[in-house]
């Protein structure tokens, strides 16, 4: 059994759901963007329970080293109001609760049908850093080159877009 | 870490060893790197004595310092975020103890031993923009918030080339743990020769000056210093700050200096280790127990040593402008180690 594991998750998701709703719910643009990093630092440490070491760290370093930063970045260099912000919300939120559940509700269906019955190994037949570069190198190589290219694209596009010139 | 100097030691005792050896490993290089270098080396640098009256030849110095930072009032601007306020400093000296957490002082003196080791250091490295901006918005001051988004943007553009440094090391390596980087230059050899082991700053040389350069400005030390450059900012994100929240600052500071000069060290300089040829070593498990005592005082000697380095730049560099850092980053850092990783991965393959 792995209870410690599952008292982590609990907590762990506690901490995410909460920080998700204050996300939305806030009535500051920075501290939105401020609770939206203690949801991807939560995802990171349920990557770490999950033992998945290596998509933990590139959590970290992708989402809250880099993104959050230029989001934060961003709002600060625009609208960076310290105390109450009026009218984030605009009128179709409500639209935004059926997008959500009928998302969390395709997840679960496509999760349940696909893993329904399997458990987590509890020891040993942990994906380590090499097989997933061994994997990423060799059978997914074409993949992983026409992701690159896609990123190539948007930064050339960017720079296209951003130069008046 | 389950057995060090051949005694086993029980969890709760791993752990509180780790705690302790995490504070020393994070106070002490950054109280001995304000003393040498802060207090003595520049004073030395521009002709004057530096402290002399608190102990011998002002070696408690140091300690009025954090006296009277600690009994000073703990100001806040009234228009400040106050939560945000609070919490900044506290986020960059959390991205210190996780950096300190991966650095190995000896073949069992470890904190940690990830595998992905230098990956993770480099995250969580990046942790501290966010308490930066986090400073710099919430002292509602615009000098304040102008350091805050310099800084950002400085450590987004130095990121870069320190990352694609490292890879040079790690494809030499073949490893991202830096425990097994550190054998990999010790029991290695140079054309046969293996007195010296195989440090990566012969063969990386490129990526280490690199890397150099790019902890200097991920550190904002002069002459990167823009983010709290005094003549044109008052004091940049930490304006605002005073008693111990600023206290938590310059111990960061100092501290992550140490930290990304131990990671330096072991990336390039072999470690805690010395030439295994010396001891007839071959291996991790063959190093002796000793090391774990040695090892340390190693690691802790080249730290030294580097923070000499960026300390001297400190002193001696005008400030750069904000596009000349720019430009340096992007046009100069980057390609160049871009360059290093091809030029290692094409002689890897071939030797």
């Amino acid at each position: 059994m792995l209870i410690a594991q599952n008292i982590g998750f609990a907590i762990i998701a506690a901490i995410m759901i909460i920080g998700a709703i204050r996300v939305v719910t806030t009535s500051n643009v920075v501290h939105g963007a401020l609770w939206l990093v203690v949801v991807l630092a939560g995802a990171a440490a349920q990557y770490v329970l999950l033992a998945a070491e290596f998509v933990a760290v590139t959590q970290v370093l992708v989402y809250i080293g880099a993104v959050m930063v230029l989001f934060l970045f961003g709002t600060m260099l625009t609208r960076s109001r310290i105390g109450r912000d009026s009218g984030l919300n605009n009128t179709y939120w409500k639209l935004g609760i059926p997008v959500a559940l009928a998302l969390f509700a395709s997840m679960a269906i496509a999760l349940v049908d696909s893993f329904g019955s399997e458990k987590m190994p509890t020891d040993g037949a942990i994906v380590n850093t090499q097989q997933i570069s061994d994997q990423i190198f060799g059978p997914y190589l074409l993949p992983f080159w026409a992701l690159s290219f896609v990123l190539l694209a948007a930064v050339i596009g960017a720079i296209v877009l951003a130069r008046k010139d | 870490m389950n057995t060090l100097l051949g005694v086993v030691i029980p969890y709760w005792g791993q752990s509180l060893l780790r705690v302790l050896g995490g504070l020393v490993a994070v106070l002490l290089p950054a109280g001995t790197i304000v003393y040498v270098f802060l207090f003595k080396m520049m004073s030395f640098m521009q002709s004057r004595l530096g402290p002399m009256e608190a102990g011998p030849y002002g070696s408690l110095q140091l300690v009025a310092e954090v006296g009277k930072w600690l009994q000073k009032e703990d100001i806040q601007p009234t228009n400040a975020d106050k939560p945000v306020f609070k919490m900044a400093p506290i986020i960059v000296l959390m991205s210190t103890f996780l950096l300190v957490v991966v650095v190995p002082f000896g073949p069992d003196a470890w904190f940690t031993n990830l595998e992905t080791g230098i990956f993770y250091a480099l995250a969580v490295s990046s942790i501290s923009v966010l308490g930066i901006l986090m400073a710099g918005w919430s002292s509602a001051n615009k000098y304040s918030l102008l350091g805050g988004l310099r800084a950002a943007g400085q450590l987004i553009a130095y990121e870069l080339p320190m990352v694609l440094a490292v890879m040079g090391v790690v494809i030499q390596a073949g490893t991202m743990n830096l425990q097994q980087i550190v054998v990999a230059q010790n029991a290695g050899s140079i054309f046969g020769i293996n007195t010296f082991g195989n440090p990566y700053v012969i063969t990386q040389f490129v990526g280490f000056i690199v890397f150099m350069i790019a902890i200097q400005a991920e550190l904002t030390q002069a002459p990167f210093d823009m983010p709290i450059a005094e003549s044109e900012l008052v004091s940049g994100y930490m304006t605002e700050y005073s008693g111990f929240r600023f206290l938590i600052f310059f111990i960061g500071e100092f501290a992550t200096a140490g930290v990304f000069a131990m990671i330096a060290s072991t990336l390039f300089l072999g470690g805690w280790g010395v030439p295994f040829s010396w001891f007839g070593w071959t291996s991790m498990d063959s190093v002796s127990n000793w090391m774990n005592i040695v090892g340390p005082l190693i690691v802790f000697t080249k730290m030294m040593v580097l923070t000499f380095f960026i300390m001297w730049v400190r002193f001696t560099y005008p400030r750069f402008r904000e596009d000349q850092l720019q430009r340096f980053a992007w046009k100069v850092l980057i390609p160049v180690s871009l360059v290093n990783i091809m030029l290692t991965a094409v002689l890897k393959v071939m030797f």
